[in-house]
């Protein structure tokens, strides 16, 4: 080990044994297996403390990729918990167990080729008129979305409310392995926010107006003029430019 | 320790102080700081400048550079891979177009490789972790583009460049600018979601360091619906992936151009030898390493093998001598650390202010800026410092209700507001404390407007190639920058393939390497690439060290 690393090692030590002292100790049982880790952690990183190195099951660390999906469960309770291992802290007598992959079928589509009409959805994922309105993918949810509620708009043919109350999902698939009837929700709420975005939010005008300014290249010569100044006049130029923020400031919006 | 609220009793004394002050501190303003007034702050504060962060490269094309320890030390490294070990002689894969890294810049360059004629089965993508696990699924605040009447790309390429303290190379920053539009556009067509406004045109925030409103977003999961939409298409159209299979060093051949790669199978320990006539390297960043041990927002990948690798066959590095930390890393509760509190919230209106409730800086200063002005403000007592030792800066996230209404925080931060709402904190009633967290690798594997490195055959784009952003990249051209640049790679591999042929693959160039070392005197213990972090122990508790 070299010095830095040693020295990095023994402050996190120092680090460790204060946090252990200041907020105590738990247990947890990883896949059964019983560990004492540092109250406060999150799961992901307990696992790591016990001496887990992660190769699935976890990826950006920061509760957007949904590659952390974990099952759980307390001691003398009945009840299975479902939540992000980098974004839920242990518990004492925490019961844990990480979800590799979920192996949810996806339908394939040219979204080219797609109306966002009433029966797009349910032709795409016809499974989803098998909900029996349990309410369990709702509540598997770590990101609290009303998955039940978009499945029923889905069912309904509502495109546009579907991709609004899912729009949140970060595709974890927690609630198609909980789902009794095989639905894959999160591939169902893709679809239906695809096909707002692209049929049912309205065409930015600016932004036509300016594709064509580009292609015209209307900018071209302004940029390379830039591109030529030497040091002193491009940052002249940068300094004195007029900042549209600073200005909402002032006025006070 | 008693908490209200989500806070210990003595933080909460300094919010009574931030909650008296917040009428006074809306009506007046802090003003940007002039270009002396910035060079002064940075110098004494971002580590960029401060002594015993970086050292001169002793081997290799940019030997005397002066690059972060951290990425010197794993360029002096051995090769990870022995070539003894890979039997050359069996293909297992044999495609026009290797690419490297499942996120943004790959897979966008995937999609108009695609289109560009490169049949699908002609194309693969390997990745370390799952398909669109990277820190483009993490991008928060938004994308820029000038698209506004009042805005011009010409306006944006001034603030690329100025925001890169003018060190940009001048073809790329005008690509990034001038492509913009057109990238909003495809994503128009794949089914992004941006925010609109009532008439219909999208709603642009300002951001640190831009002249213009011109950030584009999708409330603050503005990434993850840019890369779900692009890898939806990129699945419906069974595109080969090969996940959890780095490649751990490119393939050479003997006409000295890179022609594919080693792959590590992660979970069964084999090789895979993979031959391309053109290979994209995508593998994104290195907040993994946590140079100058800043805790990081980067995912879990993010160890900078891409460099490593690229700068084993030759390839020239620039401009990594710098690091973005970015100024609103989380500080408060300990399991948040080093997460990413979205720029979007001073775009919003939040203001910056020290433990007496004062405000001390502009709010949208280019990152480098905003975070020297955060860690002066902490180095010099007028702090908040949480029970785990973690110094921050309060960012008044109230003020947002008040400017934009009840509900805003709600609507355009969700991802925000849950973040804290699980650790008991409501940040519409109660402010967040932030320190700057390594945030982006500025710098990485040159490129030019076409994405070419300077060895052939090898190609890249995203957030591993230097160039575009210069030493200070600005928010939201992190996002362009992977779909811009992901594009003309997919166009521009898909011309070279039809006329490259390969010779006979080789591994010659690590043998070479390592030679390099022993004659440069190095006697390396570590090997490089690392794959992937090491945190199992005690390297499992946040590293807020040594920043004070």
């Amino acid at each position: 080990m070299s010095k830095s690393k040693q020295f990095l090692v023994e402050k996190l030590d120092r680090k460790a044994e204060d946090m252990r002292k200041k907020a105590g100790e738990v247990e947890v049982f990883i896949m059964g297996k019983s560990y004492r880790v540092p109250a406060g952690l999150t799961i992901m990183k307990a696992l790591e403390y016990a001496g887990y190195r992660f190769i699935r099951g976890c990826g950006c660390r920061a509760g957007f990729c949904g590659a952390c999906s974990t099952v759980y469960r307390i001691e003398d309770e009945q009840k299975l918990g479902f939540d992000l291992a980098c974004q839920k802290v242990v518990e004492d007598k925490m019961y844990l167990v990480q979800l590799p992959f979920v192996p949810g079928a996806k339908a394939e589509y040219d979204i080219n080729k797609l109306e966002p009409g009433d029966s797009t959805l349910i032709t795409m994922y016809p499974e989803i008129a098998r909900c029996v309105s349990c309410n369990t993918c709702t509540k598997s949810c770590p990101q609290d979305i009303e998955v039940m509620k978009y499945i029923q708009m889905a069912i309904r043919g509502d495109v546009s409310r579907c991709a609004e109350i899912s729009f949140d999902c970060i595709q974890c698939g927690l609630c198609a392995m909980r789902c009794p009837a095989d639905i894959k929700h999160y591939h169902v709420s893709q679809l239906a926010r695809r096909l707002r975005g692209k049929y049912i939010d309205p065409k930015s005008k600016n932004l036509t107006k300016r594709l064509k300014e580009i292609e015209e290249r209307k900018y071209d010569d302004e940029i390379e003029k830039m591109i030529k100044m030497d040091k002193k006049n491009i940052t002249e130029l940068y300094k004195n430019r007029e900042i549209e923020a600073e200005q909402e400031g002032e006025g006070g919006e | 320790m008693a908490m209200v609220d989500g806070y210990p009793d003595y933080m909460m004394k300094s919010i009574k102080l931030v909650e008296k002050k917040r009428e006074r501190n809306m009506s007046t303003h802090v003003k940007p700081m002039n270009m002396k007034e910035r060079e002064q702050i940075l110098g004494k504060f971002h580590p960029d400048y401060m002594t015993g962060t970086k050292r001169e490269l002793r081997v290799g094309i940019d030997k005397g550079k002066l690059l972060y320890n951290g990425i010197a030390d794993l360029l002096e490294a051995k090769s990870v891979l022995d070539p003894k070990d890979v039997d050359l002689s069996k293909i297992d894969y044999d495609v026009d177009l290797l690419i490297i890294g499942g996120g943004g810049a790959g897979t966008v360059a995937a999609l108009f490789a695609y289109e560009s004629s490169v049949p699908k089965d002609e194309i693969l993508i390997v990745t370390k972790l799952r398909h669109g696990d990277s820190n483009s699924m993490m991008a928060q605040g938004g994308i820029q583009a000038a698209d506004r009447p009042e805005d011009s790309p010409a306006l944006h390429y001034l603030d690329i460049y100025g925001g890169g303290h003018f060190t940009n190379k001048h073809e790329l920053a005008r690509a990034l600018a001038l492509d913009a539009p057109g990238i909003i556009n495809w994503h128009q067509e794949l089914g992004v979601m941006y925010d609109r406004q009532d008439d219909a045109e999208f709603q642009e925030l300002s951001g640190g360091g831009t002249c213009r409103n011109r950030m584009h977003s999708a409330k603050d999961y503005t990434g993850m619906e840019l890369l779900r939409n692009i890898r939806d298409k990129f699945r419906n159209l069974e595109i080969p992936v090969l996940e959890f299979c780095p490649i751990i060093e490119f393939l050479m051949d003997d006409k000295g151009q890179v022609a594919g790669g080693i792959a590590f199978n992660l979970e069964t320990y084999e090789y895979y030898v993979i031959r391309a006539k053109a290979t994209l390297l995508a593998t994104g960043g290195s907040g993994r390493l946590h140079l100058s041990n800043y805790p990081t927002t980067n995912h879990y990948g993010a160890t900078g093998d891409g460099l490593i690798m690229a700068y084993h066959v030759g390839a020239n590095l620039t401009d990594l001598d710098t690091i973005q930390i970015h100024p609103t890393g989380d500080a408060h509760p300990e399991p948040l650390v080093g997460i990413l509190s979205t720029e979007k919230i001073r775009g919003l209106g939040a203001i910056p202010v020290n433990a007496n409730g004062d405000p001390f800086v502009f709010p949208l200063e280019p990152r480098d800026v905003e975070s020297a002005a955060f860690i002066q403000e902490c180095k010099e007592g007028r702090g908040t410092v949480t029970p785990t030792g973690m110094p921050g800066v309060w960012l008044d996230t109230p003020m947002i209700e008040i400017i934009h209404g009840e509900g805003t925080i709600q609507t355009l931060l969700a991802g925000e507001m849950r973040k804290f709402k699980r650790f008991g904190i409501d940040m519409t009633e109660y402010p967040i404390l932030v320190y700057p967290t390594l945030h982006y690798q500025n710098g990485g594997v040159e490129i030019n407007e076409k994405t070419e490195t300077k060895i052939p055959g090898l190609f890249a784009a995203g957030e591993v190639t230097g160039g575009v952003h210069g030493k200070n990249r600005l928010m939201g051209n992190s996002l362009l920058d992977y779909n811009v640049f992901g594009r003309r790679a997919g166009i521009y591999t898909a011309k070279y393939v039809k006329k490259a042929k390969v010779g006979k693959i080789t591994l010659n160039h690590l043998d070479k390497y390592n030679k390099m070392l022993g004659q440069a005197n190095i006697k390396p213990k570590k090997t490089a690439p690392i794959i992937l972090p090491e945190y199992r122990g005690e390297m499992a508790i946040s590293r807020a060290l040594d920043i004070l």
